[in-house]
């Protein structure tokens, strides 16, 4: 992954007029979710967090983003989305009864587990899903092809893209209260937004340094 | 967390941290002359203007009582707590997605979060079956609403253009136009390529300081909620006047049954709040829980009298649910947008609103868009159909995305429909479905939208230009008003036919849906209700 906001990290910002105490309080709740699984079991928890890595897959060079930790987090608090597919059960059980479809496809088809499995297997076993041709019994009624892009999808990219490693590496200004921005115009940067890297990263990297 | 707010005799104080104003409270066995089921932009309108008319009014909103200066984050997940997150079941040919943009569970509703655009209806559009050939006539003068537009711009201090360039001349908006962000200007240039009209957004946020509420700082959060006070929601607007007047808001109060007498009259409602279930008696109740939840209501209300639900003697509470197109375009841009920044839709084009040129019925606008990362990610992998290397890839591109986004009329049709299925929720109440599929008219209607903001996107030399096909926004309809109590359910006055003093005023009543957002209109129907219901009493009609 190419660095495109070298040095950028949102974070820097917590101290500033850009971070209100609730954000602070509420990134803070987020930073420290449980890394171990609180809802979903051990062997679940594997599962989704080799799924996760397919589906948002991360630099081995910094600390990883705790998609499959948030998710389980979400799960042990019951947050729903506010409607669901007909056939589709309530949000913790889709996620038990997909993550074992999934483990049983992997099972039928590689005599492994889903972790276990190469990452193109993996990928190759998704794909099947998301277009619809997975069909293990496993699945009970629960249409596969909207658990995945309703469930599995959505829910491990709203997880990733709620991290603020994240943020910074999409050069996002990240929280923005009561603090907000002065220059909307085009190429217009505040001092306080990621500098983009277009040519000269080490300029770039000394503009993020001073973000704050 | 439930934390009962507006009780004994103090209501939050949402412009300063921590603190309280004095609220009337009234008692539960005596009845209140309008006791109102939901506190957004129709029943948080109504409730003060009744109360500045002198009725005793009691407002039930399901959701918390905020103070958006404590309570708000700059967070999208945090923020999803002003959304309606109950089960619910969405079917049909084309789904709706429920839960976030076009849901609120609040005390200002979905106004808490909505993206502020304040727009008035073509006039044609209140006659739109005589004048345009298409849907329903409202029972109600363009004329008549262009004096309540004004009223509802006033009082929100709406910010915009010296000249609308579309439609009757309207006065100067109260408050000067935003400057524009990247965004907006992409947009603006894109219609000067094609040589149509643009326009600054008519927008719901300070463009100067106002009471209490500080300028708009450009934040960009506007639609998960505003933390400095800027956005005139119905929060920060209508339901403090509204306490000021006299009137109690009860939070965290679940409607789950109107009550009906032998005499077809109601009586008062049964409301879940701190634990149990409570009765408020009533003169009248007037249902705004916009158009799931209202229709959902009314059926849940269903008695040996009424075994259809209240007020349906036409069958058709909840029918001709009609949400609007609200597909995109998107492409990058070789100069840097960060379209986080600022209000999301700064400038927009009602070109085919006013254009009768077309090979389909109805209107769209097209706005600019400013997606913040989550949903700008689910974007990407919902309707992009990217995950993997090719999302991580596109999401880095973030900074010079530039996206137009139809809100456009679709054809309502009695179809589309909110029913009752059998699962029941939290409250033990039966949960709504929802089914929606489109017509050849929408889609007709769809395929030229996104062909035009196509090429508006090209015109500005965009590249790598994708269509998002999927998405909808705001819901109308379910309780539809009109001159016929056998194929409407409420009259001009958003007084049910069934029973007279049973009314609805939210977006439930509209008969056709427009090319324009519907808050302005919702809140304006609010405003000539208030009107007519005291003109009504003065007559001895209530």
């Amino acid at each position: 992954m190419p660095d495109r906001y070298p040095g950028y990290d949102v974070l820097a910002k917590r101290h500033t007029p850009s971070w209100n105490e609730k954000t602070r309080q509420v990134i803070d709740e987020r930073l420290a979710v449980s890394r171990e699984p609180r809802f979903l079991t051990k062997a679940e928890f594997e599962t989704l967090e080799a799924i996760a890595a397919r589906i948002v897959p991360q630099p081995s060079t910094r600390p990883p983003v705790p998609v499959a930790a948030l998710i389980d987090d979400k799960l042990l608090r019951d947050r729903q989305d506010g409607y669901r597919f007909p056939g589709m059960p309530r949000e913790r059980e889709a996620w038990q009864r997909g993550l074992a479809a999934i483990d049983a496809e992997a099972q039928a088809s590689h005599h492994r587990p889903f972790h276990e499995l190469a990452a193109d297997q993996q990928d190759a076993l998704l794909r099947r899903i998301e277009v619809g041709e997975s069909h293990d019994s496993a699945w009970d009624e629960m249409p596969a092809k909207t658990f995945f892009k309703h469930r599995l999808l959505s829910d491990i990219v709203m997880a990733y893209w709620s991290h603020p490693t994240a943020w910074s590496e999409i050069g996002w200004g990240g929280p923005a209260s009561p603090r907000g921005y002065v220059r909307l115009g085009y190429d217009a940067r505040d001092p306080w937004e990621a500098a983009e890297n277009r040519g000269d990263m080490e300029a770039a990297r000394a503009r993020n340094r001073r973000v704050g | 967390m439930v934390t009962v707010r507006g009780i004994n005799g103090r209501a939050p104080d949402v412009f300063r941290p921590g603190a309280w104003v004095p609220m009337r409270e009234y008692s539960e066995s005596e009845p209140v002359d309008f006791l109102i089921i939901g506190t957004g932009a129709g029943g948080g309108t109504l409730a003060c203007r009744l109360a500045e008319a002198g009725f005793s009014v009691i407002g039930l909103d399901a959701g918390p009582w905020f103070r958006p200066l404590e309570d708000f984050a700059s967070d999208e997940a945090e923020q999803t707590k002003l959304y309606w997150t109950d089960d619910r079941i969405t079917a049909g040919e084309n789904p709706v997605q429920l839960g976030s943009n076009n849901s609120g569970r609040a005390v200002g509703g979905s106004t808490v979060h909505f993206a502020m655009v304040s727009l008035r209806f073509r006039p044609e559009w209140f006659k739109s079956r005589t004048w345009l050939g298409y849907g329903a006539d409202w029972p109600i003068d363009w004329r008549e609403m262009w004096h309540y537009y004004r009223e509802v711009e006033e009082a929100l201090k709406i910010a915009g253009p010296l000249q609308y360039p579309w439609g009757p001349p309207r006065p100067r908006y109260p408050y000067r136009a935003h400057e524009l962000n990247a965004a907006a200007l992409a947009l603006a240039e894109g219609c000067e390529a094609l040589g149509i009209s643009w326009t600054e957004t008519p927008i719901a946020t300070l463009s100067a300081p106002r009471g209490l509420a500080p300028p708009c700082v450009y934040r960009g959060f506007c639609v998960t909620g505003c933390s400095t006070n800027a956005k005139q929601s119905a929060l920060v607007t209508w339901i403090p006047r509204a306490v000021a007047a006299g009137a109690e808001i009860r939070d965290h109060a679940m409607a789950g049954r109107v009550e009906v007498d032998g005499n077809g009259r109601v009586t008062g409602v049964h409301y879940h709040r701190g634990g149990g279930w409570h009765f408020q008696k009533a003169r009248n109740v007037v249902v705004a829980g916009y158009a799931i939840e209202t229709p959902r209501l009314l059926l849940n209300s269903a008695t040996d009298r009424y075994p259809a639900g209240l007020a349906n003697s036409s069958g058709l509470v909840g029918k001709y649910f009609t949400v609007q197109s609200n597909q995109a375009v998107w492409g990058l841009s070789a100069k840097e947008i960060r379209a986080y920044k600022a209000p999301p839709s700064l400038a927009l084009t009602e070109h085919w609103n006013y254009d009768d040129n077309k090979d389909f019925f109805g209107g769209y606008a097209y706005m600019s868009q400013g997606p913040l990362p989550q949903l700008w990610a689910r974007t990407q992998a919902d309707a992009h159909g990217l995950w993997g290397e090719a999302l991580m890839r596109e999401m880095e591109n973030y900074n010079q995305q530039v996206g137009l986004k139809m809100v456009g009329e679709m054809m309502p049709q009695e179809g589309n429909r909110v029913t009752l299925d059998d699962a029941t929720d939290q409250y033990g109440l039966r949960i709504p479905k929802v089914e929606y599929s489109w017509c050849d008219n929408d889609r007709a209607m769809i395929r030229h939208a996104m062909g035009f903001m196509r090429r508006a996107l090209e015109a500005i030399d965009c590249r790598e230009i994708w269509d998002q096909d999927n998405d909808t926004c705001h819901m109308n309809g379910t309780a539809r008003m009109g001159d016929d109590p056998r194929t409407s359910v409420v009259n001009a006055d958003c007084r049910t036919w069934d029973i007279p003093n049973l009314w609805i005023c939210d977006g439930s009543v509209f008969p056709t849906v427009g090319g324009v957002n519907p808050s302005l209109t919702i809140q304006a129907i609010a405003c000539r209700t208030a009107d007519r219901i005291k003109a009504l009493a003065a007559r001895g009609e209530l």
